[in-house]
Order: C-alpha cells, then sequence, then structure tokens
C-alpha cells in the first residue's frame, strides 16, 4: 500500500505542475483581454469560440499539456478531496468506499479526457 | 491502548472552523480548504462539458449553450476568484510545509516568536498576489468583455 | 480593561458528573477577586465557597507541569499561566479541553495523547545497547547541534495544542502537535539513530500529512514550543527521505574519559558513590 509520505509528496509535486499548466490555461480562457498572447487564441474574439478551440486543437502543445493537467489536477483535487473525508473520521468501510470510489473516478476521467484531447486534435486536423 | 472512557468531547467540523478562536492562518486553512471542494468540483464537471469539443463543433455548441447566462457567468467567475487564493495560498503552503519560511529552532524566550509569526510575510504576500489575480480576472470577466459570455 | 476597581468576578464552569449527570452543563459562581489572581486561584475559592465536587487537574501551579490545561474563554490555556486580568472581561468561562473525553467536571481524558506519544518511541533510540543499559560516560553534543532540539524540549504535555487542533477536532487517528513534536525532538537530536524505526510510524495515517499548518497548536503553546515548526520540519525530514535526499549521519559518539591525566597539587578525592 503506497505510504502517506508517498502520496503526499505527489500531491505537493502536482501542485506546482498545475500551477504553472493552470495559470496558462486561465491566461488563455480568463485573462486573454489583459495579457493578450495572439498565438494563443488566434482567430481573435472569445476564448471558446469553436474556432479558437479548433486552432489550439492543431497543435500538439495543447493535448500533451491537457493531458498532463488533467493527471495532475485529478490526482491533486481527489487526493485532497479524500483526505477531507477521511478526516471526518466516518468509519473504516465509508474509508473503503471513498477510496474505491475517488480511484475510479480519478481513472475513468482520466483516460476519457486524454481520448478527448488526442480526438479533438485528429478531428480540428482532419477539417 | 488505553480504552476511551467519559463523555465525549470533540469538537468536530466545528473545530475545522477555529472552535470559536480565529488566527488569520486559521481562516486561510479554511478558505482554501473551501476553495478546493468548490474547484474539484467544478473541475469533475468541466472534464465532461470541454471533452464535447473531440465530438465536433454541433457538440461543442450545444455543450456551452448548457453552460451560458449570468448564473454561469457568475459560477465561473467565484471559480476564478477561488483558483486565485487556491494557487496563491498553496504556493505559500509548498514552501512552508516543505520547512522553507517557518524560522529555525531556537530556544524560546517570552514573548514567543512562533512560526505562525515567522511566515506571517509569506501569508500576507499570498493574499497579495491572489489579490491580483482576483483584479486581473474582475477586469476581464466584467469590464473588458463588457458582456455575458455568449 | 482596568481590573483595579473589580471586586467580584463571575465564573461559569462547565460542570460534569457522570454519576449524575446525562451531559455537561454550565453552572455560574460569584467569586471576589483580587488583582494578581490567575484563573487556577479562582477555581480553588469557587471550590472553598461554592461548589466542593468540582474538580480539576493542577499541581506545581506555575506553568511547569502541565497538568492545568483547561479551555478559558474559549482558548486552550493553563490555568495557573493565566490572569483573570488578562482576560478582558470580568466573566472567566472555564471548560475541559476539547477533543479529549470528559472524565469529570474540567478533566480531559490524556490517555490517547500519551498512548500516541509512546508509539513514536520518545527516548533516545541507540544500537549500543551496552552502552544504553549501562552508561560509561557522556555523548558529545555541541551547542550548534543542542539547538536543532532545545526548543521542542520544553514541552510539558499539557495537551493544549492537541485541544487547538483543528485535524485533532475531527480525526483521532491523527497523532496530533504534541506526539509529532515530540518525535521530531528525538529525530533531530544528533545523539538519536531511530529516524528509521519512527519512520515505519510517521509515514501512514500517524505522520504529520494531516497537518494543514493552521497553526493554532503554536499559537496556545504556553511554552513557546512551536510544535507547528517541528512538524514541518519533519516533513520536510520525511519527504527528502522518501526521494533519497536525506543525508545519513551517525549518532553523537561516546565521550572518553580522558586519558593519562594526573591530580594536581591540593585537589581532594571524590566521595564513594552512594547509589548504584
Amino acid at each position: 500500500m503506497t505510504r502517506d509520505n508517498q502520496l503526499w509528496t505527489w500531491h505537493v509535486l502536482a501542485g506546482l505542475v498545475i500551477f504553472v499548466f493552470l495559470g496558462l490555461h486561465m491566461l488563455i480562457m480568463h485573462l486573454d483581454d489583459v495579457i493578450k498572447i495572439a498565438s494563443l487564441n488566434p482567430a481573435g474574439g472569445h476564448p471558446i469560440d469553436w474556432a479558437n478551440v479548433a486552432a489550439r486543437a492543431k497543435m500538439i502543445f495543447f493535448p500533451v499539456t491537457y493531458t498532463v493537467l488533467l493527471g495532475a489536477a485529478l490526482f491533486h483535487g481527489l487526493y485532497g478531496l479524500k483526505n477531507i473525508l477521511f478526516e471526518l473520521h466516518l468509519g473504516a468501510a465509508f474509508k473503503r468506499a471513498v477510496a474505491v470510489v475517488l480511484l475510479l473516478l480519478g481513472v475513468g476521467l482520466f483516460v476519457y479526457g486524454t481520448w478527448a484531447a488526442f480526438a479533438a486534435t485528429a478531428l480540428a486536423r482532419s477539417l | 491502548m488505553l480504552t476511551a472512557k467519559g463523555y465525549p468531547n470533540r469538537l468536530g467540523v466545528w473545530g475545522w472552523l477555529g472552535g470559536g478562536r480565529w488566527g488569520l492562518e486559521r481562516y486561510l486553512y479554511t478558505l482554501h480548504r473551501l476553495t478546493g471542494l468548490g474547484l474539484v468540483f467544478y473541475f469533475l464537471l468541466h472534464i465532461l462539458v470541454t471533452s464535447s469539443r473531440a465530438f465536433g463543433e454541433a457538440a461543442w455548441a450545444t455543450a456551452m449553450g448548457r453552460v451560458t447566462g449570468s448564473l454561469f457567468t457568475v459560477g465561473e467567475f467565484l471559480v476564478f476568484l477561488a483558483f486565485a487564493f487556491h494557487a496563491a495560498n498553496g504556493l505559500r503552503l509548498v514552501f512552508i510545509e516543505l520547512g522553507w519560511g517557518v524560522g529555525k529552532p531556537f530556544e524560546p524566550v517570552y514573548p514567543y516568536k512562533t512560526s505562525v509569526d515567522f511566515q506571517r510575510p509569506l501569508a500576507i504576500a499570498a493574499l497579495v498576489l491572489a489579490a491580483l489575480l482576483a483584479a486581473a480576472g474582475t477586469l476581464d470577466f466584467f469590464v473588458l468583455h463588457g458582456e455575458v459570455m455568449p | 480593561m482596568d481590573f483595579t476597581n473589580v471586586k467580584e468576578v463571575t465564573y461559569r464552569v462547565r460542570r460534569f458528573d457522570p454519576d449524575r449527570d446525562q451531559a455537561p452543563h454550565w453552572e455560574e459562581y460569584r467569586i471576589p477577586y483580587a488583582l494578581g489572581m490567575t484563573v487556577l486561584d479562582g477555581l480553588w475559592l469557587v471550590k472553598e465557597l461554592h461548589a466542593p465536587g468540582l474538580a480539576w487537574r493542577s499541581s506545581c501551579r506555575m506553568g511547569v507541569c502541565g497538568s492545568c490545561g483547561m479551555l478559558i474563554n474559549g482558548s486552550p490555556r493553563l490555568g495557573c499561566n493565566t490572569q483573570i486580568s488578562e482576560l478582558a472581561t470580568t466573566t472567566v468561562a472555564v471548560g475541559p479541553l476539547p477533543n479529549f473525553n470528559i472524565i469529570k467536571d474540567l478533566v480531559p481524558d490524556l490517555g490517547p495523547m500519551f498512548a500516541t506519544h509512546r508509539e513514536l518511541s520518545p527516548f533516545i533510540v541507540r544500537d549500543d545497547h551496552e552502552e544504553m543499559e549501562n552508561p560509561s560516560g557522556e555523548f558529545w553534543q555541541s551547542p550548534e547541534e543542542l539547538e536543532h532540539y532545545l526548543q521542542f524540549s520544553y514541552c510539558i504535555k499539557c495537551g493544549c495544542c492537541m485541544a487547538a487542533c483543528p485535524t485533532y477536532a475531527t480525526d483521532p487517528l491523527y497523532a496530533g502537535p504534541m506526539p509529532l513534536a515530540q518525535a521530531h525532538r528525538y529525530n533531530s537530536d544528533s545523539r538519536d539513530h531511530g529516524f528509521a524505526q519512527r519512520r515505519e510510524v510517521l509515514a501512514g495515517e500517524r505522520g504529520p500529512w494531516r497537518c494543514h499548518f493552521a497553526g493554532e497548536c503554536s499559537r496556545v503553546c504556553p511554552k513557546g514550543v512551536d510544535p507547528a515548526k517541528a512538524i514541518q520540519l519533519m516533513k520536510r525530514e520525511l519527504v527528502a527521505d522518501y526521494l533519497r535526499l536525506r543525508s545519513q549521519r551517525c549518532p553523537a559518539k561516546l565521550a572518553e574519559a580522558p586519558k593519562g591525566i594526573t591530580r594536581r597539587e591540593g585537589v581532594p578525592e571524590a566521595p564513594a558513590p552512594t547509589v548504584g
């Protein structure tokens, strides 16, 4: 069983990874009018217009960094959620159930999200 | 291990809120938890919504159509604020919880200067960083876009 | 608040008699006040004048034994160390330390805290068993090496930090600030070689990982032990150990008696030992 000292170390490292990559994501999505970086929103307009989404999907940089961010954020967030639920100390059965559910949720969403990132790239490049 | 005896007296979740005694770092701890919970629940839904882009423009438009309106804009803004605080405070926690910024052990002389006092500048810096991020976000959400997100 | 003209104060005490009461409840008593009275002095007056059955722990009445930890006006403090005049109100609310079961009135059950403390081997652990059983001399330790752990050795095990900790408030499996700070006190003692032994306990649920630096433990500590600092330093050590970045060190060597010395003129022999 992975001990807490290992999981916690990765939790902190994931946090640092998120700081960088989510910072970049926020720059593109929610700070685009304050700090304009044309190459990240090439079609102008809103960052979530399909034109911008497709343009970003074409660059391999994005599915790769999205996958890294997805993995780090799922681990960081679900480990934190697990800690909060465990600290409520609601019994061993509850803890086991929480651990299983969060693990399945995390792996499931990671697989789905990674597939979606690369599928979007394939789709955008075919357009 | 001794068997427990006596009347139970744990503070429970009220203990997370300070149990009646408040210090800045206690507020920061509670707020870090709350923003973390908000972010993780938002994130789980966010993955599902944004993955629709893999299914083409029409699917994307449908998904975006479901998350527009002033309620969602305000909600997204709150998520941004949560991110601003959680990231800035999180950076502070990375330093502190790895032992930097808490000071070295020294022989205590009353009145005691603790690690809490020692790291106070870091806490203020984290709050300033969070405020700057929040200000930039406010500008982008409500001033420069000037309209509810389509 | 100026206490020079205050003649009486009100004590709101959390009473609980396991033989008679279903649950703890508050009771109020008025006692005469004189400048300089501590909360503990007031409790003795309450017992003398109003409530002979009132129970609490106290001993040294000078802040070194750690017996009289209680919740005073919402803060875990030592009763003997707290002047009524520093409370800024003439109503003194006294309750038992939270996060421990109540045995009676103001007496908490500190057993779980001491059991955890024992689990973390709070003593010098070394390989030279013969020397530990039959010590022949001192261990070398410089003043700099002493500074690494001296602050944490001031702990009087009063339990105030445990009462203030938000994690310990919900999670009895968390070791708590006192046992963890004491484990770190021994880990950073240059005479000790028990890090690997304590790590077995600390790497798991009993470790410092549920600490999120609320800092309340250090704020309430009556001796300035700063358990929060000890716990963060311990995390650094455990992470460095996991990432194989921790430098190994040998435990302090035995300081052997000097050889080939002669007694100076006029210095008398020591008297024969009376013990051992």
